[in-house]
């Protein structure tokens, strides 16, 4: 591919949806977006690069910006993170929020749904707990067609054995095909609409907890210090925030701070020791 | 070091699954059917069982209703790895027994994750 061509992909990219695009990716450009110059009737990529610099149509554009920031999901990733949820963050928002009996949580990079059905199926699990409460879980992608796949909640056998163990394949998907649906009751659970992170947040509303895992490794240093006090403002002082074992707030933003040893988990920085107390025990 | 032992009748697979097992630190026993396994467990119990369904002489959930009447058998972690892709098979090995269970075809990532699930990583 040629420099131009690449820096003409890559700036589309990072003024569509903030990803960057290091020069030694070239070849997930290739990967990617060969296949969409071939369902156009175009022979190769460099036609398929003339036809965004000659028309810019839009339909291309997005197509091309989902098809490059779309990436794989599996059940209960990394699991630690699930399990902090499960343990230490629910237990300290069903005691904080005892009057209002509400939570909300935002999956900011839902992808195909693995992630808030994830958190569904604890909550479905934890059910007893919750009695009169009302659990929101609201997943955003910048990808409408991921969100689609996530909507109809239909995994092939390779996506349902990857982290899901058994007894909840058992428990809330039926089998359809040679393909696993998520339940209703759970599917009902989860909120999803399509959202780019370099807009403003305020039409979101405001939230308890937001998972933005392994989105922000994707940005540069000014998207990452954006994108996480726009975050912050959505979010009272005790909400937590989750983001990837490989990221981190550190020379980013001092309004969120790491919960010490527990890996991926922030506190913001206006927490009190009584919270961060809770957070750190397991 | 853990030890696995790998039921299949299909000698590829048990070396498949001996690769990848080996590389996740198991030490590997194989059987080719349910009665060799069961032989092979009274003589040593091992700490997981890699186990196929379809097979001759003795099929793998006949071994492991067999398995959980031995002596020291309801020790091992029984993994399923199957063919077999129905709810109403998952739910007799889960009822008899099982601990977790692969749907074929599998892969280094699937063995993995299940293993990690139910804490043999």
């Amino acid at each position: 591919m040629r420099s131009e061509d690449f820096e003409l992909i890559s700036g589309l990219l990072k003024q569509r949806s903030g990803l960057i695009l290091p020069a030694d990716k070239v070849y997930l450009l290739e990967s990617r977006l060969t296949p969409i110059a071939h369902k156009r009737g175009l022979e190769t990529l460099d036609d398929l690069v003339n036809e965004v610099r000659l028309k810019r149509k839009e339909d291309l554009l997005v197509e091309i910006t989902e098809a490059m920031t779309t990436n794989e999901s599996f059940f209960f990733r990394d699991n630690k993170p699930f399990d902090l949820f499960k343990d230490t963050v629910m237990p300290q928002l069903i005691e904080s929020r005892a009057n209002q009996k509400r939570i909300r949580i935002w999956c900011a990079a839902a992808s195909t749904g693995q992630e808030p059905y994830s958190l569904a199926i604890i909550l479905k699990e934890m059910a007893a707990k919750l009695v009169g409460w009302k659990v929101e879980i609201v997943g955003t992608d910048i990808s409408q067609q991921v969100l689609d796949k996530a909507k109809e909640g239909m995994f092939s056998q390779f996506e349902v054995q990857r982290g899901l163990p058994i007894q909840l394949l058992i428990k809330y998907f039926n089998q359809v095909g040679d393909l696993w649906q998520i339940s209703d009751d759970i599917k009902t659970m989860v909120t999803y609409k399509m959202f780019n992170l370099l807009e403003p947040f305020s039409s979101l509303g405001s939230f308890d907890v937001i998972f933005c895992r392994n989105v922000l490794i994707y940005f540069d240093q000014p998207t990452k210090t954006q994108v996480l006090e726009k975050m912050r403002k959505l979010i009272p002082d005790d909400g937590t925030l989750f983001l990837g074992a490989a990221e981190t707030v550190l020379g980013i933003t001092d309004q969120f701070k790491p919960v010490q040893g527990q890996r991926g988990l922030y506190s913001t920085s206006n927490a009190t020791d009584d919270l961060i107390g809770k957070l750190k025990a397991v | 070091m853990k030890s696995c032992l790998v039921v299949d009748d299909s000698k590829i697979i048990r070396k498949v699954a001996r690769r990848i097992l080996e590389e996740l630190n198991f030490d590997i026993q194989e059987a080719v059917d349910g009665q060799d396994a069961l032989d092979n467990c009274k003589s040593a119990m091992p700490d997981v069982v890699l186990l196929d369904w379809n097979m001759p002489v003795m099929n793998g959930l006949d071994f492991l209703k067999a398995l959980r009447k031995t002596e020291g058998g309801a020790e091992p972690v029984v993994v399923f790895c199957t063919t077999e892709n129905d709810m109403s098979h998952i739910s007799a090995a889960i009822s008899a027994g099982a601990d977790e269970y692969i749907m074929k075809p599998f892969d280094r990532e699937i063995i993995e994750s299940k293993f990690v699930q139910v804490g043999l990583l």
